[in-house]
């Protein structure tokens, strides 16, 4: 990353038929950074995208490229010719792969030799030298995507934007092309901003993650922070953190939180948090850059085994020694009395076979009975219940080796530090 | 059936022996005809295109009485040009009642239409997109509307085929407005519906093999450029 | 982004327009530079089948350098023109309708210039038992009578206005009669439905002769003093339609009339048919008229 803002938009506001379509006060792209911008159907990223890139007329607002106001002082024609889009689908002439990809250069007016040369290396680049003379309308969707992506290439834009770029595409031609298109931006250092409903994707790639609902973006930092410090349930849900629980805490003690969990069966456990972990910047504040947390040991406490006092929801189960709390870290500014969630990654659950062992280093361990095994492309996604239900992944490997079945009884562990609390309510 | 073999012979005769008169009118069809369809190109895709990519108020309105107008009787047409051209009408004293000048206007306007709606039909077909990403690949606005009108070319080529297809046809209105003046504005739908009703049977075949074979001779050349640089 | 497209859309439309007002054929823009030697003969289709203007039309217009547009039309759309003054000079042949076209002083020294004369024609079986009849009235009565079917032109052309004259003589309507018929066609055509359809028709000697071989139809009935076909010359008044091509009208109308013409109208004809389509008649008056 060179460093400087080379895009800024302030006030982008959009509407259509009353409704704000897109509602950003402020996003700013430093040169040679990869942006990738995540959310649901619906939550503006197109919007955004198209305002970035000043294709879109907007509302109110406006957009600075290196410091220079588009509109202003640099026209729009100016601008858009010092960036390329890629869309989801190829949108090729009807012309050779030659022509398509030699569009932009002629409409920049360059001289036929040097379209030839540059042309050649951009096919080169994206493997599709054999392509060639063939017509566009032939292709197959990944052939056409990649010209798609040598002709934005070809006009060495300084900011490239792709819309949902392999959203079309099959998980192999996907990979491909992902692995494809980093090295390309990688080797140029080229800047992007990428939206995309795929966190895969956005993980892979970008530098920063910017998370969108509702036509407003509510978390951008990087893909670490984003992922495992979601700033609300919304961001927790879309990033892939399977497991919430709603409680409260009834203790917070040295950087340790202790969180009573209400799960859906009336029954409490009791969550030890751990709230000392990182930085001290505060969770709960949209659009900041999150330093990467480091996953860190819980801090000492021992206070294993205790029996936290409870009140209990409607339900009918009380608490008993198979629902004994476990102790969990996890980074926040919490006070007693404080409802909460807590943020749990699959990744981070541990399931063992067999009743809860006398001791572990974890500080949240809890019986569990498995309900249901689902295979997740080369994963399990196990899903436990017991004093609450959680969502843990598993290897194959693991799944044969320790012979988790449904309805085995196993032990669900997970560390302090792994658990990411949100404010609730 | 003889009638029609014999206006065949007819038609190949005169065309071999490069009959002076019928060639005389025959050039003079394409002449207007083609003048015609020029017009109405140039007319039909520049207003089609225009409504095809823009939106205002009243927008449907104006499509579907472009769409209507492609079913425009050319009689009609004809009527309201005569109405509008000769002494005492309002384009009087412009003279050109009875000229060629006065079927090429006729014409015109009965190709138009059709040009516009089917170059409005093909220019919204094209994906909404690819304006965007023509935008995007550094065009100006008019190199936009231009690559458009490149990737619709197929669907407009059709839409020009149309208006001479149906202005070399025509016959109420030029006959109206030209007056089917021998050796002057007679042309060969005119000269047709003269020799039927005369009566002369196996010359007015002849004389309409002889537009569709000039017909076909002209769309042979637009098809081939339609389907040209389609690289297989 | 919107408002753009329609700038250039009107911006084509425009150019387009001056196109067409400079465009036109080469021709047109050289005559029309010499407007006044422009001339608008308004006359009859059957006048025009015959193929005599294409005789007489250059001759004139070498003679005086006019440039005649012949508009062949039906007697009553070519008096229409005469009476908005869209046409300078006329070549008809409707007396009824002529003489209410001078009486409303739409036109000026109206000269007889020729005749011919309509017969009626009709299957060689003649079903209504025709031949021999020498009132034109009487035949017609006949066909009635006979219910034979009967194709009329039906489209206000001098001929139409004949047939209908002797309709009336005969106290006949038979209009809405089942075996009468309208075309609404020309001469040529309409003798072409009749041969098609065996039936009767009335027709001009001319355009009969011209199409003789083809058809299979007989003269029935000819001769009688009302199936003459008399031609005159009107020119528009210029005094009414002061946008009319006066001196023009008046040297087409001397031409005409004139002995030269005269000459070529009597001729006319002979050597295709074996006998003159025309009968000229200059300077005789109407009631001498007769075969």
């Amino acid at each position: 990353m060179n460093g400087g803002t080379i895009l800024e938009g302030k006030d982008l506001k959009v509407r259509r038929g009353g409704r704000l379509l897109l509602d950003v006060p402020s996003l700013s792209v430093a040169e040679g950074e990869v942006l990738s911008i995540i959310g649901p159907n619906g939550a503006g990223k197109t919007t955004l995208l198209q305002a970035l890139s000043g294709l879109l007329r907007l509302g109110e607002g406006m957009i600075s490229f290196r410091g220079k106001r588009v509109g202003a002082d640099i026209s729009p024609l100016e601008y858009r010719r010092h960036l390329a889009m890629v869309f989801q689908e190829a949108l090729l002439f009807d012309a050779t792969v030659y022509a398509n990809v030699a569009a932009g250069l002629r409409l920049r007016k360059v001289d036929k030799r040097e379209i030839k040369k540059i042309v050649a290396a951009r096919l080169e680049q994206f493997g599709i030298n054999h392509l060639r003379d063939r017509a566009a309308k032939t292709l197959s969707g990944g052939e056409a995507q990649r010209t798609s992506l040598a002709r934005a290439f070809a006009v060495k834009p300084q900011i490239l934007f792709l819309d949902e770029p392999f959203a079309a595409l099959d998980p192999p031609t996907r990979e491909s092309l992902l692995e494809d298109l980093g090295r390309v931006l990688r080797e140029g250092g080229t800047t992007a901003v990428m939206a995309t409903h795929d966190q895969g994707e956005a993980l892979r790639l970008s530098h920063r993650i910017a998370v969108m609902q509702e036509g407003r973006v509510v978390q951008i930092g990087t893909p670490a922070a984003v992922m495992n410090h979601p700033v609300n349930e919304f961001v927790a849900a879309f990033v892939g953190v399977e497991t919430i629980l709603a409680g409260r805490v009834v203790k917070y003690e040295r950087g340790t939180a202790t969180i009573a969990v209400t799960d859906g069966n009336g029954g409490t456990a009791g969550v030890t948090v751990d709230t000392t972990v990182g930085e001290g910047a505060a969770p709960l504040k949209a659009e900041q850059v999150w330093p990467p947390p480091v996953p860190q040991e819980e801090r000492s406490g021992g206070q294993k085994d205790e029996v936290p006092s409870f009140r209990t929801g409607a339900g009918e189960r009380k608490n008993d020694d198979s629902k004994a709390p476990a102790f969990i870290a996890a980074a926040g500014e919490v006070r007693e009395g404080e409802k909460v969630f807590c943020c749990l990654r699959p990744e981070h659950v541990t399931i063992t076979p067999g009743p809860c062992p006398a001791r572990s280093s974890a500080r949240n361990t809890f019986p569990m009975v498995i309900d249901r095994i689902v295979p997740a492309g080369p994963l399990y996604r196990v899903q436990a219940r017991g004093a609450f239900t959680v969502t843990a992944y598993i290897t194959v490997q693991s799944l044969e080796e320790l012979a988790l079945r449904e309805g085995a009884t196993v032990t669900a562990s997970f560390k302090a530090t792994a658990v990411h609390l949100l404010r609730r309510g | 059936m003889e009638v029609i073999i014999a206006g065949i012979r007819q038609a190949l005769s005169m065309l071999v022996s490069f009959d002076p008169e019928v060639m005389a009118i025959t050039w003079l069809s394409l002449k207007v005809s083609g003048t015609a369809t020029l017009i109405s190109l140039f007319i039909g895709i520049g207003i089609g295109t225009a409504v095809a990519l823009s939106s205002f108020p009243g927008r449907q309105l104006v499509v579907s009485l472009i769409n209507t107008g492609m079913a425009l009787p050319p009689v009609v047409v004809g009527l309201f040009v005569t109405i509008f051209l000769w002494r005492n009408g309002p384009f009087g004293y412009l003279e050109i009642l009875y000229t060629p000048t006065a079927i090429i206007i006729a014409q015109a306007i009965i190709a138009t239409p059709i040009v516009m709606g089917i170059t409005l039909a093909a220019m919204q077909q094209l994906p909404r997109k690819l304006r965007l990403q023509i935008l995007a690949l550094g065009a100006t606005r008019l190199q936009m509307v231009w690559l458009l009108i490149k990737e619709a070319k197929l669907s407009l080529m059709a839409a020009v085929m149309a208006g001479f297809g149906g202005v070399i046809s025509e016959v109420g209105a030029s006959i109206m407005v030209g007056g089917n003046i021998k050796g002057y504005t007679r042309v060969l739908t005119t000269a047709t519906v003269m020799e039927t009703s005369k009566g002369n049977f196996d010359l007015a075949i002849a004389l309409g093999v002889i537009l569709m074979l000039f017909a076909f001779a002209i769309n042979l050349v637009l098809t081939r450029i339609q389907q040209r640089e389609r690289p297989q | 982004m919107k408002r753009c497209f329609r700038i250039v859309g009107l911006l084509t439309a425009f150019s387009a327009l001056l196109c067409m007002l400079v465009a036109g054929d080469a021709d047109a823009a050289r005559k029309a530079a010499a407007k006044q030697k422009n001339l608008i003969l308004a006359t009859t289709t059957s006048t025009q089948d015959t193929g005599l203007l294409d005789v007489l039309i250059p001759i004139f217009e070498k003679k005086t350098g006019y440039f005649v547009k012949t508009i062949a039309v039906g007697s009553g759309q070519a008096m229409t023109m005469g009476s908005k003054g869209e046409a300078d000079v006329l070549l008809v042949h409707s007396q009824a309708a002529e003489k209410k076209f001078m009486a409303d002083g739409n036109g000026v020294n109206r000269r007889l210039v020729m005749h011919n004369d309509f017969i009626v024609v009709g299957p060689p079986t003649d079903p209504a038992a025709l031949r021999g009849t020498k009132k034109a009235a009487e035949g017609l009565r006949k066909i009635a009578a006979a219910q034979a079917l009967f194709i009329s032109r039906g489209d206000n052309s001098g001929t139409h206005a004949k047939e209908k004259e002797i309709w009336k003589a005969a106290g006949i309507q038979p209009e809405g009669q089942k075996w009468y018929q309208q075309t609404g066609l020309g001469m040529g055509q309409t003798l072409g439905v009749t041969a098609e359809k065996k039936g009767y028709t009335l027709a001009d000697r001319g355009t009969y002769l011209a199409m003789k071989k083809n058809l299979g139809l007989d003269i029935l009935l000819e001769g009688d003093a009302v199936l003459l076909n008399i031609y005159h010359v009107i020119e528009v008044n210029h005094a009414k339609w002061p946008k009319v091509n006066a001196p023009g009208a008046k040297a087409f109308a001397d031409f005409m009339v004139s002995q030269e013409v005269q000459k070529i109208i009597k001729t006319f004809g002979v050597a295709k048919f074996g006998s003159p389509l025309f009968f000229p008649d200059a300077g005789k008056k109407v009631e001498d008229l007769g075969k």
